[in-house]
């Protein structure tokens, strides 16, 4: 049997507001455990929430980016359960008029082609605390410091029929909130987090199959493994005569698995109903015209214009628009060295391996746009040539001098054109390898070719990497060949 | 609408309140009238009347994004009953 698997994904990003959705309590990570705690995030008796503004126009620039409708009105419902991290005993979250209503997203697949994922909303909600669960005393610690941090839950259409389009969806999301900069898009931290909900059916059946839901993804790469794993699982189960149960999974990365998580005795009933301590809130036109005005260039349009104003291949447009550092950083390499096809090798090529190397981002890198830019042009000035250039990369990378023509000038990495010069070693070379020129005179013509590249490795060296390697080669050419 | 004991015990768990057997009957004579105004009220043609958000016609106030709070965290748990290292602790939760 050939089966279909169908996904969708709900994405918690957390928003880059300084104080919380509902109250001035500061957000930022790491403080003191309860320290960023306030009488409102505890739920005390005779507290207020109001809304954080800012929240507002992060979650309404989300909606524009994804060609959202956004409602004139929308409302806060309580989502009511008991967990100790959860102080007031409810979250105020948005169930029936969501902030963000219907949108869609593009995604590039590895073959370079576009899917359209319809995303079924968007609302506003607040984070609840942490439970740690290290021993203490046969305790459980909460930290209220995450409580009432403001999010946007992203829900999407079950429109994903792998876990590579999963993937590609996820980073579509994490480049577009990236690239407003209402959310640092940290997974690692916890600033973005993802559920996702799996079921699969038989080839060319229009009903869904029963679907579970799995927690704790938590990585691009956790994505595509957890569901990998759990379509297997329901495939067999369901080939064996079972059934799959609609359930909640947790995906266990070191395990490479998901479980069950243990069902509770009653399904989930929370009981929603309208927040009476917040009023509607309600949006005008002039409002959505000034959030809409301010957006920046998003990714899809960046890709596009990388493609058709730069003539880049969409492989390239996809990997330097992939996040907004990225198409910055390139944008400037391009700017100071005024040649595309070079930027983008050097960005994607010797940076990028440089930055991979050191697990560093784009906004860390040692060596600036601009000094990269520097490099590339006397790389296409001939300058120097491509080895002295990756010596200067280098040099730039351990803070050996402030600009590449700093470094050229100190290591004397300066392209030697000199046709004289050359020469001169080029006859030394010959005069100190009598075996190999021996062996080129009797060589096979069409294998001469390749031989060269050993005399052309000695006057490399001799001119510790300075010579015009294709200087070198015509040269060598014809002085090996007037000695046939 | 007839509630039921059942209806009732549900109720009270989600909202964790414990009912003894005695408040358990008066609750399902209780709700079960106050469901039968709501069955009424049902009866009222509402075509064209937009759902109500909230009592007050007002809208939602923002308020700026600034932080406004200072840590308090001394004062507020000194009504915890217990507390180490900058946590409050609870009974444990199990995952």
């Amino acid at each position: 049997m050939q089966w279909e698997t169908v996904i969708g994904l709900e994405v918690h990003v957390q928003l880059a507001t300084h104080s919380k959705i509902f109250s001035g309590a500061s957000t930022a990570f790491g403080a003191e455990p309860n320290s960023q705690a306030c009488a409102v995030d505890l739920g005390l008796p005779g507290v207020l929430p109001v809304l954080n503004e800012q929240a507002v126009a992060m979650a309404v620039q989300f909606g524009l980016a994804v060609h959202a409708d956004i409602p004139e009105v929308s409302v806060f419902d309580r989502k009511n359960y008991f967990y100790p991290d959860l102080p007031k005993g409810y979250q105020t979250s948005q169930m029936y008029h969501p902030i963000v209503g219907p949108g869609e997203v593009e995604i590039t697949l590895d073959d370079d082609t576009t899917k359209q994922i319809r995303i079924h909303h968007a609302h506003l909600e607040e984070d609840a605390g942490k439970s740690l669960h290290e021993d203490f005393h046969g305790m459980t610690g909460i930290d209220l410091n995450r409580a009432g941090t403001p999010l946007l839950e992203i829900v999407s259409e079950p429109d994903m029929r792998s876990a590579k389009e999963a993937a590609a969806y996820l980073k579509a999301i994490h480049s577009i909130v990236t690239y407003l900069g209402i959310s640092d898009g940290n997974m690692a931290e916890g600033s973005m987090r993802c559920d996702v909900n799996v079921s699969v059916r038989p080839k060319g059946q229009e009903a869904f199959g029963t679907r579970a839901e799995i927690k704790n993804v938590n990585s691009f790469r956790f994505v595509e493994k957890a569901i990998a794993f759990e379509v297997e699982r329901q495939i067999e189960l369901i080939e064996d005569g079972g059934k799959v149960i609609q359930e909640t999974r947790l995906f266990d990365p070191e395990r490479d698995e998901t479980r069950s998580m243990r069902t509770k005795e009653e399904a989930n009933d929370y009981r929603y109903f309208p927040c009476p301590d917040l009023l509607p809130v309600v949006l005008d036109q002039a409002y959505l015209d000034h959030l809409r005005s301010q957006l920046p260039e998003l990714p899809a349009e960046k890709r596009e214009r990388f493609q058709q104003a730069l003539g880049l291949s969409a492989y390239d447009a996809s990997v330097l628009s992939a996040s907004r550092d990225m198409a910055e950083y390139f944008e400037e390499v391009h700017h100071v060295c005024g040649d595309v096809k070079q930027a983008a090798n050097w960005v994607q090529g010797e940076l990028s391996g440089a930055l991979n190397r050191e697990s560093l981002s784009i906004a860390d890198s040692p060596v600036s746009a601009v000094q990269l830019g520097e490099l590339v042009q006397r790389v296409l000035d001939d300058t120097i040539n491509g080895k002295a250039a990756k010596q200067v990369f280098q040099a730039l990378w351990h803070g050996e001098g402030a600009s590449a023509d700093a470094i050229i000038e100190a290591k004397g990495l300066k392209q030697v054109t000199d046709t004289g010069a050359i020469e001169t070693m080029i006859d030394q070379v010959i005069a100190d390898s009598p075996a190999q020129v021996a062996q080129y005179r009797d060589a096979e013509p069409e294998k001469r070719g390749k031989m060269i590249g050993y005399f052309v490795g000695q006057v490399m060296k001799a001119s510790r990497g300075t010579a015009n390697p294709q200087q070198v080669n015509g040269l060598l050419k014809d002085k090996l060949d007037a000695l046939l | 609408m007839a509630l039921e004991d059942s209806h009732v015990r549900r109720a009270a768990h989600l909202a964790r309140l414990a009912v003894s057997d005695d408040q358990a009957s008066d609750f399902v004579e209780d709700l079960s009238r106050i469901l039968d105004m709501v069955d009424q009220l049902q009866g009222v043609n509402t075509d064209g009347v937009a759902p109500l958000a909230h009592p007050l016609d007002a809208t939602q106030r923002l308020r700026a994004d600034e932080v406004t709070e200072t840590d308090q965290r001394d004062t507020f748990q000194r009504c915890a009953p217990a507390v180490e290292n900058g946590l409050y602790l609870v009974p444990r939760v199990v995952e």
